[in-house]
């Protein structure tokens, strides 16, 4: 049961004057579960890959497929409700909302979709104290290290039981230690939820993490292995 | 000096929707306060040269005492001599002579008391707008003797019309009894209660007759060329005065203050307009200091720069006044082109406000009024606006004389 | 939750949010404080032609607004009595007056005036006249010769009180009658020219002077609740025959009065819109501001899954609170300062001639009205929250990957 799967995806941006291939006929098939990375130098189209399949961008030409839902036919709102229910995110920087607290954070996507707010704050407080933030709760983003801000981002992603969660270079802007430990809580998400994880990444640290490598080079996979068992 | 306004002018335009929406707003300011004050002046003309022209002149030789009093003893003994001053001052373009005195009219069923005045229906044509006004019957001729206009409020009233008799009953200036039989040639109207109500005109030399003025008048009225002459000549007439009247009997009062309400009213309504005006350029300049504002947060880091490159603080000021002079002399200029073209097409074709003309005819003013649109008018708006909204200007240029290159470079 | 975001959405930049919150706090005070100083001016208009004598409601003799003649007065009082105890509210008072126009005179002087016969206690509860007088005292059911005038027509007639002052009028016979009355009282009124017309007399020797035996001229009603006057007047004019007389509210009898107040209704709204224009410019300006600093957040919220539809209602909920805020000082402000002069009202002495020019009073009382408050409020209000429109809109816009790549 493929969770993901992509049939010869392409896309082409326009910069100015010139056109971009980004994706150049990109195929592939994520099973549920996975600890995946796609990896590839910058301008690879990694980033994009990744837009595509959380439904933030469309494909110009290809099929993808993510949880059943065939991403060409369908319109925003119905992506829209893709994201909100199906697909957590994790951005390299600017996870938060700023003038919310992380519990808040954390809280507002149960908000948007409707869980009442006894139980939302219940499930927030839970999943802050599995990403190690425990009494933290109430405390904003500037208030919080670079570290603790992503592990928020990664505790919002998850909270609401999505199929996948996409992570754009999630520890681009942490040093080592702090980049490490937000990959094992990620893992331990990972293995203890079966939640699909898909990163984008050039950092050797997240390549080493992942199960399974995709490399990606001028938007074509050039290679697909996996890694550990 | 000209790379610092291009730079202005560019800066001006990098965020183009936050430009057009400060300068609208100055100009939307401009506009109003040019169209508004246009208005008032132009009805503050119509308001004076109506009243004018209605009755009172621009000047009127009376004997002392007599506008206060009003008491029929105190006459113009002399009008001829006062005439010949009068003739000697070439920005005189008209005069005429009154007489009043309050008597008893009665017709056959009715008796009230009312003012009688005396008119020299020929002269009294070129001072006032009275033949204008006859809405039946004729206007007075000259040979005529006891012929009487009457008000149209007073002619109903008394249930006479063109044609009926009526009789006058007062008192001469000698205390003698003054009474005689008169008929009603004309009815006219102005159209405000006290006047149509009050008052009957008969001819100046049946006046005199009936009422032994011994060819005394009370008022010479006179109209002056323009209301800039008038103080000008109220001067000469005071002067010709001193050479005819040794016991200082006579004084010749101006429109002003002949009617001290109709200034007073025009002050009140200029300074309640200019309260107006002024609390409304306070929220503009509150509306669009944000802007200005904005470039401080915006381009500190740019400003560290600059400083880093060599640029003193004072350049920098002078730099952030150019680009806000620059964009409030925008508005405030379109303001003004706007504001003349609104005001200029009113002024061509008036302005009626539907449901307003039985009350501005009560205060004697028609029922269209033009904006006059007029230097003044256009510098004292858009001076305001300017004016204040600078002062908003300058407050975040001043902030910025006291960056330092470090911090600001430092600043997200 | 949602309000809770909008709410430190705004205060995320102080200053901005302060500046804008005085534009529209000022805006708003002048919206009511203005407002109010010109009800103010448009109620004395009211309460000057109601109490110089009109009262709410008169009653006539048909025939009389016309023609306000001796000939044209209500011979039988009794009918009209009957029916104002029939129908009046038990709150409501009236008085009757014969009124007609006279010519007053002394050794010295004659003027035009308007003699009005009154009963003395019923009128002094309807009209002004009860409780000015300023010097001597006011009438007695027995004065027969007693006579008020108006400061501004003792001094014209340089004469005192004690003094003699002679009446001339016509009464019912078509003959001239006069009477010498001695002044008793002088009273002072809010206009000169309501001293130099009313001269007082006790109604039976108006009565007596015109021969008009127990005829009136005119009864006048106040009422304690003003707005009733039209119903109260239908229901009298269903209860008086018609053809003998008439009955009119004070709208009609003052019609001048009721077209000023037109006017400033027309005015005032038209000031309210005009301060909104100058304040929206601000806010919309302000939010776009706010909107484009944001840019990778609203990207972030559609990333998450938020509706375009719903971020148009965050932003929104943001302007509602700057809003709701700036209402709320700024009505504050507005009636507190209303509240500071209306005990002494506005003193406009200095320009007494030229208020008196227009038919005002010297004093001016502002007077906050609730539809005025409630219009003021609502334009702000609502106009604030459409031109935060387009900011919200745009702020919908950002796609997830401009934004996230926006720099």
């Amino acid at each position: 049961m493929a969770i993901v799967k992509c049939t010869n995806v392409k896309k082409t941006y326009r910069q100015n004057t010139v056109a971009v291939k980004a994706l150049n006929g990109v195929s592939l098939s994520i099973k549920k579960g996975e600890f995946t990375a796609i990896a590839g130098p910058s301008g690879s189209g990694k980033t994009t890959l990744l837009n595509i399949i959380g439904g933030l961008d469309s494909a110009d030409s290809g099929r993808v497929v993510v949880d059943g839902n065939v991403l060409n036919t369908m319109r925003q709102s119905q992506l829209a409700q893709l994201r909100l229910y199906d697909v957590g995110f994790v951005f390299q920087a600017y996870n938060l909302i700023p003038v919310l607290s992380a519990q808040e954070n954390v809280e507002f996507v149960m908000l948007l979709q409707g869980v009442p707010p006894a139980e939302r704050r219940e499930r927030a407080r839970a999943i802050l104290d599995e990403v190690d933030l425990r009494g933290m709760y109430n405390r904003r983003p500037a208030e919080l290290s670079g570290g603790q801000q992503q592990r928020v981002a990664v505790a919002r992603s998850i909270v609401s039981d999505p199929s996948i969660v996409l992570a754009d270079e999630p520890t681009a802007n942490l040093d080592s230690k702090t980049g490490a430990s937000l990959l094992e809580i990620m893992e331990a998400m990972n293995k203890k939820k079966q939640v699909t994880f898909i990163f984008s990444t050039h950092d050797k640290m997240v390549m080493d993490y992942a199960r399974r490598l995709i490399y990606l080079r001028d938007g074509r996979i050039v290679e697909d292995k996996v890694r550990k068992g | 000096m000209s790379i610092d306004l291009t730079m202005a002018w560019r800066n001006i335009w990098r965020h183009p929707r936050r430009a057009l929406l400060t300068i609208a707003a100055i100009a939307f300011a401009t506009v109003l306060l040019v169209f508004m004050l246009s208005w008032q002046f132009g009805s503050y003309d119509t308001m004076i040269n109506a009243a004018v022209r209605l009755h009172t002149g621009h000047l009127q030789v009376q004997a002392r005492g007599y506008h206060e009093q009003q008491d029929m003893h105190l006459v113009v003994s002399d009008p001829t001599a006062v005439n010949r001053i009068l003739e000697g001052i070439p920005e005189v373009t008209a005069h005429t002579a009154r007489a009043t005195a309050f008597s008893l009219v009665s017709s056959k069923e009715r008796t009230y008391g009312v003012a009688v005045r005396g008119i020299d229906p020929v002269r009294e044509t070129q001072v006032t707008t009275l033949k204008q006004l006859i809405r039946e019957g004729h206007y007075l001729t000259e040979g005529d003797t006891n012929a009487a206009l009457v008000g149209g409020l007073l002619a109903k009233n008394l249930r006479v019309g063109v044609g009926d008799e009526v009789v006058l009953l007062g008192q001469g200036r000698d205390g003698s009894i003054a009474a005689t039989v008169v008929q009603v040639r004309g009815i006219f109207s102005y159209g405000q209660d006290e006047l149509d109500r009050n008052v009957i005109y008969i001819p100046l030399p049946y006046f005199q007759e009936v009422y032994s003025m011994r060819g005394a008048v009370h008022e010479v009225v006179a109209l002056c060329v323009s209301l800039e002459a008038v103080p000008r000549v109220k001067r000469a007439v005071a002067a010709g005065l001193k050479t005819i009247d040794e016991e200082n009997t006579l004084v010749v009062l101006d429109w002003m203050e002949l009617m001290p309400g109709l200034i007073q009213s025009i002050e009140m309504d200029l300074v309640s307009g200019l309260i107006f005006y002024v609390i409304l350029i306070i929220v503009v300049a509150f509306s669009i200091l944000n802007t200005f504002l904005m470039v401080i947060f915006e381009r500190t880091k740019e400003f560290g720069v600059f400083m880093a490159l060599g640029t003193t603080p004072g350049r920098l000021t002078r730099l952030l006044l150019l680009e806000s002079t620059t964009m409030t002399l925008l508005g405030t200029i379109i303001g003004i082109l706007a504001g003349s073209l609104v005001t200029w097409y009113f002024q061509v074709h008036g302005i009626v406000i539907s449901g307003t003309s039985e009350m501005l005819r009560q205060y004697g003013l028609p029922e269209r009024m033009y904006p006059q649109l007029s230097a003044l008018s256009v510098v004292v708006g858009a001076g305001l606006v300017l004016v204040i909204t600078l002062m908003t200007a300058l407050y975040p240029a001043l902030k910025v004389r006291r960056l330092r290159p470090v911090e600001a470079m430092r600043a997200v | 939750m949602f309000f809770q975001l909008g709410w430190r959405n705004i205060w995320r930049n102080r200053r901005r949010t302060l500046v804008i919150l005085t534009a529209v706090v000022i805006g708003v005070w002048s919206m009511i404080f203005l407002g109010a100083l010109m009800r103010g001016i448009a109620d004395q208009f009211v309460r000057n032609g109601i109490a110089t004598l009109t009262g709410h409601i008169q009653v006539h003799h048909q025939g009389y607004r016309s023609d306000p003649a001796v000939q044209n007065s209500i011979e039988h009082p009794a009918t009209v009595k009957a029916a104002l105890t029939a129908v009046l509210p038990p709150d409501a008072r009236w008085a009757p007056r014969v009124r007609v126009s006279a010519v007053a005179s002394n050794a010295r002087h004659s003027t035009g005036v308007t003699m009005v016969g009154i009963d003395p206690p019923r009128e002094a509860a309807i009209s002004f006249i009860g409780g000015a007088i300023t010097e001597g005292r006011y009438l007695r059911d027995e004065d027969v010769y007693g006579i008020l005038v108006g400061k501004a027509l003792l001094k014209k007639f340089e004469t005192h009180v004690g003094y003699k002052l002679v009446l001339m009028s016509q009464d019912t016979e078509g003959e001239i009658a006069s009477r010498a009355f001695r002044i008793v009282g002088v009273y002072r009124a809010e206009m000169e020219t309501t001293e130099r017309q009313f001269v007082f007399v006790t109604m039976s020797a108006a009565q007596q002077m015109l021969k008009l035996h127990t005829g009136i001229s005119e009864v006048a009603i106040l009422l304690a609740v003003p707005g009733e006057a039209r119903q109260v007047a239908d229901t009298l004019r269903a209860e008086l025959p018609a053809d003998e007389y008439e009955v009119n509210t004070w709208q009609e009898l003052l019609p001048m009065v009721t077209a000023i107040m037109k006017i400033y209704d027309w005015f005032i709204y038209l000031w309210f819109l005009v301060v909104f224009i100058a304040m929206g410019f601000g806010i919309v300006n302000t939010t776009l501001m706010a909107v484009f600093e944001r840019i990778k957040e609203f990207g972030l919220l559609k990333a998450l899954g938020m509706k375009p539809s719903w971020i148009v209602r965050g932003v929104l909920i943001e302007s509602f609170c700057l809003l709701i805020l700036g209402m709320a000082i700024g009505n504050v402000a507005g009636f507190v300062s209303v509240l500071a002069l209306s005990g002494t009202g506005i003193d406009l002495s200095a320009l007494a001639a030229g208020m008196e020019y227009w038919g005002m009073s010297r004093v001016i009382y502002p007077h906050i009205l609730g539809t005025d408050v409630m219009m003021a409020n609502l334009v702000v209000f609502i106009l604030g929250l459409v031109v935060s429109l387009y900011p919200a809109v745009k702020a919908a816009r950002f796609t997830p990957v401009e934004a996230l790549a926006h720099t």
